[in-house]
């Protein structure tokens, strides 16, 4: 252990922006990921508490019982009632754990209310109290996350009007975003650490997740289940905007990818016509 | 069977100590192929899978080499993906499971006081199995290595997205493997229920006697679920099935929960007969009993009933309901219980006795020290929600290298130091031991405890390089540098070995003042192991005819190593 530290220790010295993540998880981002961190840090207190009992316990009796200090052993066969009591000990930390778990869990799946009028309301699940929230499709596919925005892409993700992009997510502040997940291929995983917890992107189902992001911020997540040989570049970039550059963006985006449509048309019956199609 | 009543006409370690050997007639490595001798076998087994454990070592370092820095470009993913696939299945398949078997075979009819295992010819078969499917397995390199990972998730591992042979022939590895370990778990349940010497009652079994017993039950249960798992991807691949198949109503979920009903037992396959070789070493050094045997043997049970139970906390992130995430958190979490006694165990046995230093006690305390982080870590990642952002990150990759290579590893390697000299008839090289002991521990520790780091800073495991600028750059460069210190004294280790299996100081029958009944036969053992089976009356057999021998001879009695390490 000693040589962790000392190792740790120099790292510290020659990279210090790299320990922002030494010992917790990434969070800030969205309450979901907030809470996680919270009941991480409640079990990182707890679990600090037994190692160094027990691993102080190990080095105390090494140190302590050597043949040198201790010539003739004990023999002792056991001791049932110390057995019984670290065996409820064990089971009352894991009792407590579990209560805070359960305790935790509702802030962790259920998404809070959102406030923006624009948004459309719709049935999805996980949906905020209020009913608003803003849907967005995540469709995983080697190698890139394909984001389809506005609650009807759950019946048609390629439904033509709907907006869409590519790896980069731009969503409003502050708002409720619910994600619908699904895969064309393999298994992905959707995750960006600082939104909160890992979802599989699985064929033939559909998985949810939200967020609430603080803003403006770009965070970064990618690809956490191995799906193939460029699986270390299926990354995924969040972009978190103000809700009306939200809006000029949906509008823009729609734009950009109606005149590219018609560009497409134009030189598909272009090509047509000149018999190279 | 007679039993010898006569006390003081029973043989003394010392007496037995001759040189046993018969004219050859054969050569010798015909000796070897055509062998059902437990012992020979056993050897076999532990050398074939050290050669796979080296060989699983290099693929690791490649790609410890291919992450020390960011977009390194040392390999494709492809070829990453290959070696990762290798690397996983090599070290459980062909390393971890195995080596359990070899020290099983050589060992439990020693310590249960039978002249060889319930089925030889079985036995010899299981050996030759598991060396055909290593063989088959690594064949591949030929051509194209399978790459979908361990696990093996289809669709990723089905005709479309995985079309060359080595997806096949890893299936094919899992059968040969599977039906290895199903012979060799049948033979060891058989061996142990009706082989044991007279007077060897469950409540007098070594520690190691029960591990093995509860991991061939263990295998028994799993195995065949993974067999019928890895027969339906074969028949998704070639011959138009669809189980798993979501553009045919198949199900990926289905294979993950078959795979992994499977693969969490595996983990207690690979780790109880650590616990089971640890128990046996403890008392031995700390010369005194074991803490609390009847809960050690109990947590055994217990440990592999619950294995059965846990199978989902691997598919946290998939779509699964919050009701059965729930129950597979508690189940985790009880799996916690049993674990927790054993290692208050292990330390209250080393408590009050009197330490005898020797390397295999040193890694013996390694391996508590370093399996309870594992422990702690998989609490973590029991908790459901913490788990969705530990999940398939590197922060899982720390915690099962720190439980398995912790939980079976250590103590296989001081399974090496403590049984060598019964193997060999040699000692091993105690200075270097102790060298080798230090920088296996610190190599192990600099690489994988800042991967919990690294997980927590976001990098997903199974990734073949990364952009630089994302804070993983220098966690990445001391799990690499930490890497080669590992492997630097795993050499050190296979030196020792090689330098003192003919040349080491002789050992005697008993080195270490041992408490079971492979220390009452010369070492190495003859073909018969016994003369005469002792009757046992105890879970301390030979402790007692050691004392026995002091009071009728009135002379202490000599070792031939422990002396050197203690004043005793």
């Amino acid at each position: 252990m000693s040589a962790v530290l000392a190792t740790s220790a120099v790292s510290l010295v020659l990279a210090p922006s790299a320990f922002a993540n030494f010992i917790t998880p990434k969070s800030g981002g969205s309450p979901n990921a907030n809470q996680i961190h919270s009941l991480y840090m409640i079990i990182l207190y707890i679990a600090a508490v037994v190692f160094v009992l027990v691993e102080g316990a190990l080095v105390y009796s090494v140190y302590r019982f050597r043949a040198k200090k201790n010539p003739v052993a004990a023999q002792i066969h056991g001791n049932t009632q110390l057995e019984i009591g670290w065996t409820l000990g064990a089971a009352v930390i894991l009792v407590i754990l579990t209560v805070v778990t359960f305790v935790k869990l509702g802030s962790i799946i259920n998404p809070p209310n959102s406030g923006a009028a624009f948004l459309e309301s719709s049935l999805s699940q996980p949906t905020p109290p209020n009913g608003k929230e803003i849907v967005i499709c995540v469709q995983g596919r080697q190698y890139i996350w394909r984001y389809v925005y506005g609650s009807a892409c759950r019946n048609n993700p390629f439904a033509a009007k709907l907006p869409y992009s590519f790896q980069e997510m731009v969503v409003p502040e502050g708002e409720t975003v619910v994600l619908s997940i699904t895969s064309v291929d393999v298994i992905h995983s959707w995750w960006v650490p600082s939104l909160g917890g890992k979802v599989d992107a699985v064929p033939g189902y559909t998985t949810y997740t939200w967020f609430q992001a603080k803003g403006p911020a770009l965070y970064h997540g990618q690809c956490a289940q191995l799906c193939g040989r460029q699986h270390a570049f299926m990354t995924a970039l969040v972009d978190v905007v103000s809700p009306s550059q939200y809006q000029t963006w949906l509008t823009q985006q729609q734009q950009k990818i109606q005149t590219a449509n018609s560009q497409v048309t134009q030189l598909r019956s272009y090509l047509t016509k000149t018999g190279n199609l | 069977m007679s039993v010898i009543t006569d006390q003081v006409t029973r043989p003394a370690p010392q007496v037995l100590t001759r040189s046993v050997s018969t004219p050859r007639e054969t050569k010798r490595w015909i000796d070897w192929v055509t062998t059902t001798d437990h012992k020979k076998i056993g050897i076999m087994y532990l050398v074939t899978t050290f050669v796979f454990f080296i060989l699983g070592g290099v693929e690791a370092l490649l790609m410890r080499v291919q992450l020390s820095e960011p977009s390194n470009t040392l390999l494709s993913g492809e070829r990453y993906n290959e070696l990762l696939t290798l690397h996983g299945t090599t070290m459980i398949f062909l390393f971890v499971v195995p080596v359990m078997a070899g020290f099983g075979n050589y060992f439990v009819p020693l310590m249960i006081g039978a002249r060889d295992m319930a089925f030889p010819r079985l036995n010899a078969l299981s050996y030759w199995l598991l060396l055909a499917g290593g063989i088959v397995f690594y064949a591949t390199l030929f051509w194209h290595p399978p790459e979908a990972g361990w696990w093996s998730y289809p669709p990723l591992s089905s005709i479309e997205y995985s079309p060359s042979g080595g997806q096949d022939a890893w299936i094919f590895l899992i059968h040969l493997t599977g039906i290895s370990s199903l012979l060799g778990a049948i033979n060891f349940y058989a061996t142990i229920v009706n082989m044991r010497a007279p007077g060897m009652s469950w409540g007098r079994l070594p520690l190691f006697i029960w591990s093995i017993l509860i991991y061939a039950i263990l295998l028994i249960i799993a195995l065949p679920v993974v067999a019928a798992a890895v027969t339906m991807l074969l028949t998704d691949r070639h011959f138009g099935t669809h189980w798993f198949d979501p553009t045919a109503h198949g199900s990926p979920i289905l294979w993950q929960h078959l795979f992994w009903f499977f693969g969490h037992p595996e983990v207690y396959i690979m780790v109880l007969p650590g616990f089971g070789i640890i128990s046996e070493i403890i008392p031995v050094f700390s010369r005194k009993p074991i803490f609390g045997y009847k809960a050690m043997a109990a947590s055994i049970a217990v440990i592999a009933f619950l294995a059965t139970l846990v199978w989902a906390h691997h598919m946290f992130a998939s779509p699964l309901p919050i009701v059965v995430l729930g129950f597979f958190m508690l189940s985790s979490f009880l799996i916690g219980v049993p674990t927790g006694v054993k290692i208050f165990n292990w330390i209250a046995t080393l408590w009050r006795g009197s330490l005898v230093m020797t390397t295999a006690l040193y890694y013996a305390i390694g391996m508590i020290a370093i399996f309870v982080v594992g422990g702690i870590t998989g609490i973590f990642l029991a908790v459901f929600p913490v788990d969705w952002q530990l999940n398939d990150t590197y922060f899982v990759v720390a915690h099962f290298h720190y439980t398995i290579f912790g939980g079976a590893v250590f103590p296989v390697l001081a399974a090496i130091y403590y049984w060598f000299p019964k193997m060999t008839g040699r000692l091993l090289n105690e200075r270097l031991g102790k060298i080798s002991f230090w920088v296996t521990f610190i190599g192990f520790n600099a690489t994988f405890f800042v991967q919990h780091a690294l997980g927590l800073s976001g990098m997903p495991r199974r990734i073949y390089t990364y952009q630089p600028g994302l804070g993983w750059s220098t966690y990445n460069l001391i799990s690499t540098i930490g890497a080669f210190i590992l492997g630097s004294g795993i050499i050190l280790t296979v030196i020792n070995v090689a330098m003192n299996y003919k040349r080491g100081p002789l050992a005697g029958p008993d080195p270490w003042k041992g408490n079971t009944l492979e220390w009452f036969v010369p070492s190495p053992p003859p073909v018969n192991n016994f003369d005469v089976i002792p009757r046992v009356r105890s879970v301390e057999p030979m402790r007692d005819i050691r004392r026995q021998v002091e009071r009728t001879t009135g002379v202490t009695q000599k070792t031939g190593g422990s002396e050197r390490f203690a004043r005793v």
